[in-house]
Order: C-alpha cells, then sequence, then structure tokens
C-alpha cells in the first residue's frame, strides 16, 4: 500500500513542473512543485523528511508555515533557501529553478546570536553582504542606516553583535536581510529564543516592515498565535513525513496589533481551527493517507 | 584608587619573581661551589659579559633566525591548514601523515636537517625553528576552520559570498582563537629550537655563546645566559600578549559576557 502511495506521489511530482503553472507567471515570487526530501545517509535508516509539498506564495504576501514540532519545518525552509539538495520536485523563486542559495532571497535564521559575526560591528555585519553585491561606499551607508533605522537600531550600530540583547540581535539579523532588499525574506523560527515580551515587538516588526518595504515574507514557526497574527495565510503541516494539512487563508484586517487583533473573535475561530490541524496532524491524521490510520484504528 | 590597584597589579606581576630571586640571593650568599655562583656575582657579570658588540653578534640573529622561522611556520601553517581544513578529502588524506609528524619531537630533527642544510649557516636552524613550530599552528588551524559556526556558513551561504570574501571576512576571522592558540604553543618551542639549533657546531648565537661559557668554565657568565633566555622569553610571552588582545578583542569580550563576568 504504501508503495502504491509512492508511485502515486511520485506521478504526481513529475506531473507538477510539466503543468508549469507560475513560470512566466509574474504575481508569483515563489512556487514549491512536489517538493519531496529523503535524507539518506550511507550507513545509517533512510529518513523521509518532506513528501511531497505544492504551494505557491504571490509577490507582496506573508505567509507563515506551522506545522508540529519535528514537521521538517527547518528542512523545508533550508530546501527553499537553496542549502539543501532535494529529493524530487523544485523550488522555483521569481521564474527560475533554485540549485544553490538563490539571488533575491534573504534568511533570517532562528540562532540569531550564531548567525551574526562577532568579529563585526553591526554596520560590518549588514554592510558585508552589500559589498558582496558591488554596491558604491556611499550607497551602502545610506543603506544601513536606512535599515538600522527601519528596526529601530540607530544607535547600535558601531558595536559588535554580542553587546546586544538578543531581541537587538534578532533587529540587525533582520535589517541585514532587508538592506539586501530581497524579493523573498524567510524567517525560520526567528523569536522562538526571545521573551514574550520581546517576541511581541518583533512581531509587529515584522508587520511594519512587510506594509513599508512590500517585501515577500515566508515565516516558519511552530507558534500558532504567531503564524495567526502575523500571516495572510497559513500554511499547515502535516507530521513527518510532511505533507500539506491545509492552507488557511487569515482574513483579518490588515492593520493589526497585538490587543486588538488577539482579542478578535475571529482571530480566536481561525486560532481554534489551527490548533485543531496541528493536533490533527499530531495524531497522525494526513490528508494523503486516509487509509492508512483506518485500518491501524480497526 | 588608581595608584593603589596599579601598585596591587605590579605585586601580582612581580611578586612571585622578586621573592625567588631573594631566595636565590640568600640561598648562594655564602657559595663557594664553581658551578653556583653567587646571584651577586651573575649579576654583576651580566653587564660585562652582555655588551652591546656580544648583542649584536650573538643575540640579534639568533633572534632574527626565530622570526624568519616563526614567521615562515605562521604562514605556511595558516595556508595549509585553511586548505586541509576546507576540503574533507585533502584531510582524510593528509591526516595520518601529519599526525605522525606531531607526534615526532622536533629536537630529534635537528641532526637530520643538519645534513641536508648543514650545521653552521642560518638555514638549518632556520628549516628547524620553522618545521617545529608549523605543527601547532598547522593542527590548530584544522580544527578552528573545521569548528567553524555551521549556522555562520549556512549564512555566507545564502549572502552567496565570493570564495575569498568568505575565507578572510569568515573563516580566518572564525578560526582565529584556535589559529592564536596554536601560535602561541609556537613561540615557546620556537624559542626552545632557537637555542637547541645552536648546540650543535654553531659558533654564533645565544645558544652556541652559553655552550661556549660552559665548556670554557665561565659558569657565571653561563648563568647570565640563561637569565638572558628567560627574559626575551618573557618578553616575547609579552609582545604576543598585546598582539592578542588587540586581534581577538571580540573573543575576548563575547566570552566575558557569555559567562556574566
Amino acid at each position: 500500500m504504501s508503495i502504491i502511495q509512492t508511485v502515486r506521489m511520485r506521478s504526481a511530482a513529475a506531473g507538477a513542473p510539466a503543468a508549469g503553472a507560475g513560470a512566466g507567471d509574474d504575481a508569483v515570487a515563489l512556487d514549491l512543485r512536489g517538493v519531496q526530501k529523503t535524507y539518506d545517509t550511507p550507513g545509517r535508516p533512510q529518513v523521509e523528511a518532506i513528501r511531497h509539498l505544492d504551494f505557491s506564495i504571490r509577490r507582496g504576501e506573508l505567509v507563515c508555515v506551522v506545522g508540529p514540532s519535528g514537521a521538517g519545518k527547518t528542512t523545508l525552509l533550508r530546501s527553499i533557501a537553496g542549502l539543501l539538495d532535494l529529493t524530487a520536485g523544485e523550488v522555483v523563486l521569481d521564474g527560475r529553478v533554485v540549485s544553490g542559495p538563490p539571488e533575491g532571497m534573504a534568511v533570517v535564521f532562528q540562532e540569531y546570536g550564531r548567525s551574526l559575526f562577532p568579529w563585526m560591528t553591526v554596520r560590518q555585519n549588514i554592510e558585508l553582504p552589500l559589498k558582496e553585491k558591488g554596491i558604491a561606499k556611499a550607497e551602502r551607508r545610506a543603506k544601513i542606516d536606512r535599515a538600522l533605522e527601519e528596526v529601530g537600531l540607530t544607535e547600535a550600530g558601531e558595536q559588535h553583535p554580542w553587546q546586544l540583547s538578543g531581541g537587538m540581535q534578532q533587529r540587525v539579523a533582520i535589517a541585514r536581510a532587508i538592506a539586501f532588499e530581497p524579493s523573498v525574506l524567510l524567517m525560520d523560527e526567528p523569536f522562538a529564543a526571545v521573551d514574550a515580551q520581546t517576541r511581541a515587538e518583533l512581531e509587529d516588526l515584522v508587520r511594519k516592515l512587510w506594509k513599508d518595504l512590500g517585501v515577500t515574507v515566508l515565516f516558519v514557526t511552530h507558534d500558532i498565535d504567531e503564524a495567526v497574527y502575523l500571516g495572510e495565510r497559513v500554511i499547515v503541516l502535516s507530521n513527518r513525513p510532511t505533507v500539506l494539512m491545509e492552507d488557511v487563508r487569515v482574513d483579518l484586517p490588515a492593520e493589526r496589533d497585538q490587543l486588538t487583533t488577539r482579542s478578535d473573535p475571529h482571530f480566536g475561530e481561525l486560532r481554534g481551527h489551527v490548533y485543531e490541524l496541528i493536533q490533527q496532524a499530531k495524531r497522525g491524521v494526513r490528508p494523503d493517507a486516509p487509509a492508512a490510520s483506518s485500518p491501524q484504528e480497526a | 584608587m588608581n595608584a593603589a590597584r596599579l601598585a596591587r597589579r605590579a605585586f601580582m606581576l612581580l611578586g612571585l619573581p622578586l621573592i625567588l630571586l631573594a631566595f636565590w640571593w640568600v640561598a648562594s650568599a655564602s657559595s663557594t661551589s664553581p658551578f653556583w655562583p653567587p646571584l651577586q656575582t651573575i649579576l654583576e657579570t651580566f653587564p660585562k659579559t652582555w655588551t652591546w658588540d656580544r648583542i649584536v653578534s650573538d643575540v640579534l640573529p639568533s633572534l632574527a633566525r626565530l622570526g624568519i622561522g616563526y614567521a615562515l611556520a605562521v604562514v605556511v601553517g595558516i595556508v595549509a591548514g585553511t586548505a586541509i581544513g576546507l576540503m574533507p578529502r585533502l584531510r582524510a588524506l593528509s591526516e595520518p601523515v601529519l599526525e605522525f609528524f606531531r607526534a615526532v619531537p622536533p629536537p630529534v630533527l635537528v641532526p637530520i636537517i643538519a645534513l641536508f642544510a648543514g650545521y653552521t649557516g642560518w638555514l638549518g636552524k632556520i628549516v628547524t625553528i620553522a618545521l617545529g613550530c608549523l605543527w601547532p599552528i598547522l593542527l590548530n588551524t584544522v580544527e578552528g576552520v573545521r569548528g567553524l559556526e555551521p549556522v555562520l556558513n549556512d549564512t555566507a551561504r545564502s549572502y552567496h559570498l565570493s570564495r575569498w570574501r568568505r575565507l578572510v571576512f569568515v573563516v580566518l576571522p572564525g578560526a582565529s582563537p584556535r589559529i592564536f592558540t596554536g601560535a602561541r604553543q609556537a613561540l615557546s618551542i620556537g624559542v626552545i629550537l632557537m637555542v637547541i639549533s645552536e648546540l650543535f657546531g654553531a659558533n654564533r648565537g645565544l645558544g652556541a655563546a652559553i655552550v661556549q661559557f660552559q665548556r670554557s668554565f665561565a659558569i657565571p657568565q653561563m648563568w647570565t645566559g640563561i637569565i638572558l633566555l628567560g627574559l626575551i622569553g618573557v618578553l616575547l610571552a609579552a609582545l604576543f600578549k598585546v598582539v592578542e588582545n588587540r586581534m581577538l578583542a571580540w573573543y575576548v569580550g563575547q566570552r566575558q559576557i557569555e559567562r556574566g563576568e
């Protein structure tokens, strides 16, 4: 039975690129087509992390990906970032298939403390990718100033990252990402390690940056509230091997703030719905395997 | 307040050496043994022995050879260590050989090197110092490069930093704490080899001078040579510390904050 399933998935994966849904479509920023990832290290048991994922993100959207722990969220993000080779399928950014880290993408990692170069000042950290882009010095300075202002760190430019608090360090990582002016900004559980108050501030910062800069954001998190509060859409993943549980549209008003949005009854409904999906995912309910769960129960 | 702190630091730094010197002074004061002259005699002999001429003819050439050999080891060690650290295949290939050479005590190499590079010239001595200093620097550089934080690597890749920018701005600074550890070990090995390389048939140099004093029963002079050698070691270590504190200021600061100091 699992063989039949795999074959079905394979054919679906093979069929997707041929359809070419978003190839010439300018409105699509990021397109995942039949993405599949199996870790196959010699001498170790094979691990199927992602079975099949198909979804796309329109230009200027803010989409959150949420799933139970161990749902392969980080695997997915690293695949999209071009840091991991896919087993099958493809990731298409701005109409081009991703193979290796793509040009128009910036990543904010979870481990903010370890993603910043400790031997450089805050300004130098932001400047390095800009140098690589070949931007002239005066323009680099202007971009750094603007990015620091956006994240509220104008005073900290000459300090080293380790002299700053955790929340401020993550702001530096965000400033570095937005100064790079990516067409898609990937964020991998960026606020998982900061305290609740800082977290709320940083969530509002992401919303603000998204609106100010019009950047496309893919935000991976394990926090259901955060996903619903931030996203225009919430993509809910199943447990391992990962498939899509549901693509939930978040039809909350564009202006959101921590107090009113979170006490909005509709926020509660959406949150409840996503929560229920995650609970199902944890119990092993999978949209692709209705037959797989019933014989076990019988 | 500030003066008191300065005085305390000076005491911490010089206290024990002064106590040891006082002990030596008292213990040796009434000594009549020719091999164990009173410290007073040794100190009186010091300025007469180490005249400017002698410093130019013996001390400076030794230090120059140490400098050249050490610099060679630093350059070769960092370049080769970085290459080996970055390339897993090269590492697998070279690891057994490196382990072998590391296990060979450097002084053993002196007679062999002398066969090829000569006893008396500079070349054999510089090669001896460079080879001895190379291994700690090389092996520590390999470890430093390998131990680079994976998230930093991902960051460098996702901003597609070019090969040389990754090397100069990410890999080498990231490995620099380990490189300095190796360089510090290499410095003390270098001082030892500077002396040892002159023990075999050299007639000029600090090590050669000490041996000649000993052979001609100029015992107080021999003792002054050993004291001078110790002072040079202290001076070089202090110089190293200054360079390290400048270049690894970020590392020291980061560690202090992590430890909550």
